[in-house]
Formats: structure tokens, sequence, C-alpha cells
């Protein structure tokens, strides 16, 4: 490979941060490609434990969390004593306090690694989310903590005011996290995180010690993670308890999965998608959390290696010019497909309706434009009947993609 | 006189029951030993007990004259001592070059190097290469570990073993489960990659033992009751009581 062709992905990628607020101009759009940059950042970082090193962490939220703090904490320091630190150079100190956080905890919580590493992680993630209603002096309490970002040292004349200006400065962090941290996997020691994921007993045995390549892994994880965290607390410039919660790490956990942990790309893909759902579902439903709760349960069912897994699957036949053998009997199963996932939607409206808003606003409700009575049997017969007809057509069509990729299979040349 | 290898008085205890009593074994360098013995016999337990997998009860071991009992593992592989296991222990889902990769970066000194590319490091690269072909695995580089046949995976555990440079090597029986030709196969790699070091293997072949082994120690119930060079071994009628004569009949 030239390094033309190893640094295109790079260059298309940075055209892209900066191209796309040039296409999505509204505010609401640039406030969602800010948050979804930062996710980006904090998904990889959690990555970095799940996909390469195996560590199934379930308080990553306490060095983004931390990390955004300290960084909010430094940011009215700045402000207060007129240092001359102007706001780009903030994220710095978030990752360095998400180093410094990873390195406490990482050094209690890697000396094992399966379920007493995850629960070691569940219980510090506990304890933090306690601490950041009882230390108000640091966390705020409830309310949390503010800043004013414009009134840091201006950048080369920039004050970050506008969104766009925040932005930009969260892009091009991105960018440079994103650029690291897939540098990272290609070092020796990326190499030993995904040797010691595999299998931790030969890696022992070829001189490594895994406890160590948990710790350091770990440490650079809660870098990254808190880059993120300061750059949380740059966009919204405000940090609260919700950011170290149990919620903010079963997010995390839910993008990388979701996207897809065995594969750089897949917490990119898991970060972008789950950010646009929560943006976008919380104003269209109260059960929006439900969804993201189906969301996982399905990953884990039926595409375990997520959404990047479910790609890659398709590379071999793409590579041997296959896939429009596949395309009929995609094309075939996304009618059933579409028939079940509305009905399922309207079985949990309808729900959501009837248990949460017909006492006080009545049984009458409005679905994708449709009048609806959810305490009418019609209503629910309908929505029952809708997924019901969509799961057994997907059996009926299931044979199909079957024969489809047998087909594949077949046409493909060996090693393709 | 050093021995590349020497357990003195070792023992190994879980809870109530005795697994290793009292081993007393020097192994020179150079030296193709094979242990031998019935099933349950402690042989494994004293690879795990040399290779710092467990730690023994009471007693010495000692690698090049320097005690290593009570070391981790990675602290043992790095004194020079490296093992394969009895069953096969290989970086499943990563290629066979990965694999190979993997095992020589701590001895070509990169170590926990999270600052410099790994593609870039050209010795990495040549002697993964060169291990890659000295157990004939070229041809299947870039396929998962997990998916090659088991004498293949057996040949690859093989190359891990030998791919720091150990100049200990412990094999817990290679040539178990294969074929008449793929044991003849194994058997001639074993012997090509471990010239000029010190094997100690276990194994339940008596063909493979005699013909590869300097010398032979027998153990049976966590003892050894000989140690010798394999035609007094084979004469020896406390061995063929105990066990000999059951294997060779068999």
């Amino acid at each position: 490979m030239t390094s033309v062709s190893r640094a295109l992905p790079w260059l298309l990628l940075a055209v892209l941060f900066a191209l796309l607020p040039k296409v999505l101009t509204s505010n609401t759009a640039i406030t969602m490609l800010s948050m979804m940059s930062i996710m980006i950042v904090f998904a990889l970082s959690y990555n970095m434990l799940l996909g390469q090193t195996g560590l199934l962490s379930f308080g990553h939220a306490v060095y983004y969390g931390l990390a955004g703090f300290l960084a909010i904490h430094a940011m009215n320091y700045i402000v207060r004593n007129k240092l001359g630190i102007p706001l780009p150079f903030v994220p710095i100190i978030g990752g360095i306090g998400g180093l410094f956080f990873a390195f406490v905890f990482g050094w209690v919580s890697t000396k094992r690694a399966g379920t007493v590493f995850s629960m070691i992680s569940l219980g510090l993630g506990e304890l933090v989310a306690a601490s950041s209603l009882i230390l108000r002096g640091f966390f705020g309490g409830e309310e949390g903590i503010t800043a004013n970002r414009t009134k840091l040292p201006s950048f080369f004349g920039y004050k970050f005011g506008p969104q766009i200006e925040v932005y930009y400065l969260i892009a091009i962090w991105a960018f440079i996290c994103i650029v690291l941290m897939y540098a990272l996997t290609r070092t020796p020691f990326g190499r030993m995180c995904n040797a010691v994921r595999e299998n931790p007993e030969r890696a022992e045995f070829v001189g490594y010690s895994t406890q160590r390549v948990r710790f350091i892994a770990f440490c650079l994880s809660g870098f990254f993670a808190g880059v993120a965290g300061a750059l949380a607390a740059i966009n919204f410039e405000i940090m609260n308890a919700q950011s170290v919660g149990a919620a903010q790490s079963g997010s995390v956990l839910l993008m990388t999965y979701a996207g897809g942990a065995g594969y750089f790309f897949g917490p990119i893909i898991g970060a972008i998608i789950i950010t646009y759902l929560q943006i976008t579902l919380s104003d269209v439903t109260g059960a929006w959390m439900l969804y993201f709760g189906l969301l996982f349960i399905l990953v884990v069912m039926f595409s375990p290696g997520g959404i990047a897994g479910w790609i890659m699957l398709h590379a071999p036949a793409a590579r041997a010019g296959q896939l429009g053998r596949l395309a009929p009997s995609y094309a075939l199963a996304s009618i059933p497909m579409a028939l079940s996932l509305f009905g399922a939607i309207m079985i949990i409206e309808t729900a959501h309706h009837q248990l949460v808003k017909a006492a006080s606003d009545g049984p009458a409700m409005h679905f994708f434009g449709l009048a609806l009575n959810s305490n009418s049997v019609l209503t629910w017969a309908m929505a029952v009947g809708l997924f019901a007809a969509g799961v057994i057509g997907l059996r009926l069509v299931w044979p199909r993609i079957s024969d489809a990729w047998g087909a594949v299979s077949l046409a493909r040349p060996k090693g393709a | 006189m050093t021995y590349a290898l020497s357990l003195k008085d070792v023992h190994k205890s879980f809870g109530p029951a005795q697994i290793i009593r009292g081993v007393t074994l020097d192994v020179k360098a150079g030296e193709r030993h094979a242990i031998i013995g019935p099933n349950g016999a402690g042989k494994s337990t004293l690879f795990h007990l040399i290779s710092g997998r467990i730690t023994p009860t009471s007693g010495s071991i000692a690698l090049n004259g320097a005690r290593i009992d009570g070391l981790k593992p990675f602290e043992i592989s790095r004194r020079g001592l490296s093992r394969s296991f009895q069953v096969t222990n290989i970086f499943p889902r990563l290629s066979v070059y990965e694999n190979l990769r993997c095992s020589v970066l701590w001895s070509l000194g990169y170590k926990y190097s999270f600052w410099r590319g790994i593609e870039g490091l050209r010795d990495v690269r040549e002697r993964s290469e060169q291990l890659m072909e000295q157990i004939g695995l070229t041809s299947r580089r870039d396929e998962q570990a997990g998916t090659l046949t088991y004498a293949e995976q057996r040949a690859l555990e093989i190359g891990i073993a030998i791919a720091g440079g150990a100049d200990v090597i412990l094999l817990d029986e290679p040539m178990a489960g294969m074929s008449h030709s793929e044991t003849e196969h194994a058997l001639a790699l074993i012997r090509k990659v471990t010239e000029g070091k010190t094997l100690i293997m276990v194994e339940h072949d008596m063909s493979v033992v005699f013909n590869v082994a300097d010398r032979i120690s027998v153990l049976v119930y966590g003892q050894i009751i000989a140690s010798d060079a394999p035609s007094a071994i084979r004469q020896n009628a406390a061995v063929r009581e105990a066990y000999l004569g059951q294997a060779e009949g068999a």
C-alpha cells in the first residue's frame, strides 16, 4: 500500500469534517455534528478497552465526566486569574485529567480481567456517581458547574461564541484523536492489546505482563475519554452529575457495541447513529430509552459484530464482485422488515400512550399522521397484525437470502 | 555445574492431594529430555510449575542457575524459558503472521512501545517471516490461526514457543492427536527448530520419545522413579513394571 493510498481515507475524513457544516447549515445540525464528534472520540476511547483489549467496562463515563468537570473548573480558573490559555488548549487539560483518574482507578481495576474487572468498573462508576451529589464544591450538586467559554483569551481572533467556531474546534480535536487512536492500534503495544484480548495466558508466555498491558491501555483510554469530556464541557459550557453516571457509561457501551467493537470504524458508526437517535428520538417519543434497549438486544441477538461487523461480512463478496447477487433478496426482505418495524413501533407507541398519557390526554393519539385510539381493539389488532405479518414475511424470505449467500460463496474464488 | 534447568525436591499439593512429591531433576544445556509416565502422574503439573503457571508448595527451580520458582510466567519467559501446551494455545482470531509477530516483539526489545508503528519494524517482520518459513506456514500467512488444521495449529504453537529465542523449551505432548504422517512431520519440525537448544518434552508416543530424547525421566505418582539414557530406561525393571510395559504394549 502506497503512502498516498494510506493517507487518502484520512484526507477524506478531514474534508468531511471541514465540509459537513457547509452542507448541513442549521444550528441544530451543527450542534448535532459537534455532539457526534465528541461521542466518536468517547466511543473510540471506550473501544480501546472493549474491542482492542477485551475489557468490558461499565464505568467509562467516570473518566469522561471527571475530566469534563476538571476542564470546566480550568476554564473558570483561567478566566478568574486572567491566564493566557486559550480555549483550544482546554482539551489537553481534560486529557491529562482523564489520564490521572484512569491511572488511579486503573491501578486497582486492571489487576484483574473478565468479570472481576467489569464489576470493579461498575463499582467505581457508582462510587463517583454517588460522590457527584455529595461533593458539591467540585460537582456543583444537581445544577452542575457552568462556565463561559467566550471569556477565555481569544485564539487568533476567535472567541468561540458561535456554534460553528466551537464545531471546528471540536472537529479538529476529534480528527487528531481519531488519527492517534488508529495509529495506536498499529504499534507493538496495540498488537499486544489484541493478543491479550485473544489469549491472555499465551501473551504472558511470550513475555508480556497482561496486567501491565491492560493498565497502559486503560490509562490511554482514560486520556482520550478525558479529551472527549473536555470537548463536551466546551460545547455545553456546563457539566453535571449525569456526565459521570451509569446512563452515560451505558450509552458509550451501546454506541461501541452497536457500531461494532471488532473494527476500528465500528464505534464511529455507533456514535453517529446513537447520537442522532438520542437527539431526534427524544423529541419525537417519550419511550425513546426503550428503543435503545431494544436496539441493543437486537444487535446482540442478530449481529453480534455490530453494524461494522455486518458491513464487513459483505467485504469478501464485494471484492469478488458478487454483491449484486445479494441485492434482490435484500430488497425483498426489506418489505417485511419495514412492516415488522412499523408494527413494533406502533405497539410501543400505543402502549406508551395508553400507560402514560391516556389518563391525562385521553386515548386519542397520532402515529405517523394517523389518528388512532390507544384504547381501541382495532388499533392493537392492526399493530400486532403488522408486526406478525412482518415477522412471518421475514421467515418466508429468509431462505432466499440464505440461497443468495450460498450462490455468492460458490461463485467466490477461494481466498476472496 | 550449572544446569539449564534444575529442580530440587519440588512438591506441589492441591489441598490434601499431593500431585508432585519431591521431584529432583537436572537438565544439561543442549540436552533433549523427555518426561514420560502414566496419565495422572503429574507431568503437565510439573510443566506448569517450571513455567510459572502455578507455584510450588516447596522446593526450588532454577533456570541457568537462577531461581525462577515463584516468578510469573512472563518473568520466566523473559529469562529464556518457553513452552507449548497440551491443549493448543495460540491467538485464535489473529492471523498466523500476527501470532508470530506478537511472539517476537518482547525479545526484540519493543516491549510496551506505543510510539512507533509496527509495520516499519524490519527486524520484527524478518524474524516473523523467518519463523513462518521454518514452521512451514508461509502459504497460510494471513489465515486466522483458529481456522488452521490441527497439525498446523500445533506447528504454529511450536513457532510461538521458539519465537522469543528461548534457550529452554518445554513441549507438552506436541504429537497428541496427530496421525502417523503428521507425527513424522512434527518430529522433523521439532528437531529443526530446537537445534542447539535445551528441549524438555512430555510425550506419550514412545517411538517419538526414544527417537528424540538424549535422556528420559519417568514420573509416576508425582515422583521420578528413573532418569537415564533411553537404552537404560528401556531395560529398567521398575520402569517396565510401572509404565513402559503397558505403554509399549499398547
